[in-house]
């Protein structure tokens, strides 16, 4: 199983292993040590694999991710996991600001929290933080779930279009557009879902859910300054 | 663009090696400022004395020029392109008076009881090197690599500013109403050197304290004042202090441990300082002033 030790390989020959990787390679197992807050480890992956970095990682980890399952035992950057199409990424620590940005699949697991931003423009992607989410979060959001066990900073879904938020602690402010919605049984199935596949044993009462209140999808002359 | 890295230092035990903490924290921000690099070091001072730093050409000389001209005993440290001189803290009013009307064509880029503040033109890896920030000691210091954005590649717009004795300010963003703000700081009096909007920032900070805010209290109006991006850190004699601005648009990772207090614009310029690995991290929430005072 490969081990890279970024105090010696540089990130492009250390992603352009990665990115060589056939589909069904047997190098299923990569251990990457001392990332050192480095920028775009592990960015664009395209295959089947475990992937696991034992320290803090800079910008863009993991982004672009497909089919693998990155797992981070530090902290994470700017933009973890953003455009994820697929595959699981974990960060053991704190996500700095635009975690899982504009992702359009796969699961985010935030064990510490996210700063602001999380979830910005997400498409599909699904989020699931242990601890409190900053301000701006899941602003435009348009498809996918959000779900948050801590609180949630100012301005949460801000305009957003479509996506699930589901918050357990203080939600600070909510965005324009952004309203609470009663959870339904299909909400709770999917709430008890993604806290399942992100190995987390809560109750799903206590959460609320909030979402668009669809009232900026069309031109409304009241919204125009 | 632009990287800031800060350092404020808990345990003495450090304080010969703050200059080569503070050097490799410039280096590793290379990538967000080519253009120059500049930095501000809280060294040893006296309770009488005062040091005034200086850039310029033709530095030789200057030194006992202006200790015949006052009248008083005048030190000086020639530190490549700088010169820091050092004076009784009485004469410090004259002396720029006299700098500023006898020698025009010299830079006064800070000065006070313990600040030194230095900048270039360059790579931080050479603007350190030429200067020998690796040797120097202090309390706290705060260093900056800039990529310019709202004016010239020139020394003179490179960051910190400092506005008051022993006050200088690094800043990451870009403020939209400098020009007002510079305006109605001129009316009450300040003067400004350069067209950058970093400046101001530091001009506006240095008023609010002259009447009588704090450093906490003075970044709080910040607030209400100046309108833009940015992220700031500010240093005096005794402190340390950190502002984002309400939407925290800048980038910034703080860590703390019972020996030092460290910002940086990414992790990265964090890595090689002693016990990281067991510093609380966080990223400074926006809007909010983080102050350290040394006591």
């Amino acid at each position: 199983m490969p081990v890279v030790d970024l105090a010696t390989v540089s990130i492009r020959d250390l992603n352009r292993a990665l990115h060589n990787l056939p589909e069904n390679t047997n190098e299923t197992g990569w251990t990457i040590c001392n990332p050192g807050g480095r920028h775009s480890i592990a960015a664009g992956v395209d295959a089947p694999i475990d992937i696991e970095i034992d320290g803090h990682v800079g910008y863009y980890c993991a982004g672009m991710n497909k089919h693998a399952e990155i797992t981070i035992n530090g902290n994470a950057g700017v933009g973890l996991a953003e455009n994820m199409m697929s595959g699981i990424v974990r960060v053991k620590g704190d996500a700095s600001q635009a975690a899982g940005a504009t992702g359009q699949g796969g699961l985010l697991v935030i064990e510490g929290n996210a700063s602001a931003r999380c979830g910005i423009s997400m498409k599909g992607i699904e989020i699931v933080v242990k601890g409190s989410i900053g301000p701006m979060s899941a602003f435009m959001a348009q498809a996918g779930s959000l779900v948050v066990l801590g609180d949630a900073g100012e301005a949460l879904g801000d305009s957003i279009y479509e996506a699930r938020l589901f918050v357990r602690g203080e939600v600070k402010s909510l965005g324009s557009d952004c309203e609470e919605k009663v959870i339904g049984d299909e909400e709770r199935t999917i709430l008890s879902g993604l806290l399942g596949r992100a190995g987390i044993d809560v109750s799903v009462d206590g959460f609320r859910l909030y979402g668009s209140a669809r009232r900026l999808y069309h031109f409304h002359i009241d919204n125009a300054y | 663009m632009c990287g800031i890295v800060g350092l404020f230092l808990k345990d003495r035990a450090l304080e010969s090696r703050l200059g080569s903490m503070l050097g490799g924290m410039l280096e590793v921000m290379t990538d967000r400022g080519p253009d120059s690099t500049g930095f501000a070091i809280y060294g040893p001072g006296t309770e009488s004395g005062f040091k005034i730093t200086v850039r310029g050409k033709n530095l030789g000389g200057l030194a006992d020029a202006l200790s015949k001209a006052l009248g008083v005993a005048v030190g000086s440290v020639t530190r490549d392109t700088h010169l820091v001189l050092s004076l009784p803290r009485h004469a410090a009013d004259k002396a720029r008076d006299w700098l500023a009307a006898e020698r025009p064509d010299v830079a006064v880029t800070g000065g006070g009881r313990r600040i030194e503040l230095y900048k270039e033109v360059g790579l931080p890896k050479q603007v350190v090197s030429r200067f020998g920030l690796e040797q120097m000691a202090g309390t706290h210091g705060i260093g900056h690599t800039r990529m310019a954005t709202e004016s010239a590649v020139t020394t003179a717009g490179a960051h910190p500013f400092s506005a008051g004795a022993d006050q200088c300010l690094v800043h990451n963003g870009s403020l939209s109403n400098h020009r007002t703000v510079r305006r109605n700081l001129e009316r009450e009096g300040l003067s400004f050197t350069t067209d950058n909007d970093s400046e101001v920032a530091a001009g506006y900070l240095t008023w609010r304290m002259q009447e009588g805010d704090s450093l906490s209290k003075a970044l709080e109006s910040s607030l209400e004042t100046l309108d833009g991006f940015y992220t700031f850190v500010v240093g005096t004699e005794t402190g340390f202090a950190v502002l984002r601005d309400p939407i925290a648009c800048k980038p910034a990772v703080m860590a703390e441990t019972d020996r030092y207090v460290a910002f940086g614009t990414e992790y990265r310029a964090l890595v090689g300082l002693p016990g990281i690995e067991n510093a609380r991290l966080f990223e400074p929430e926006p809007a909010r002033v983080y102050a350290w005072e040394r006591h």
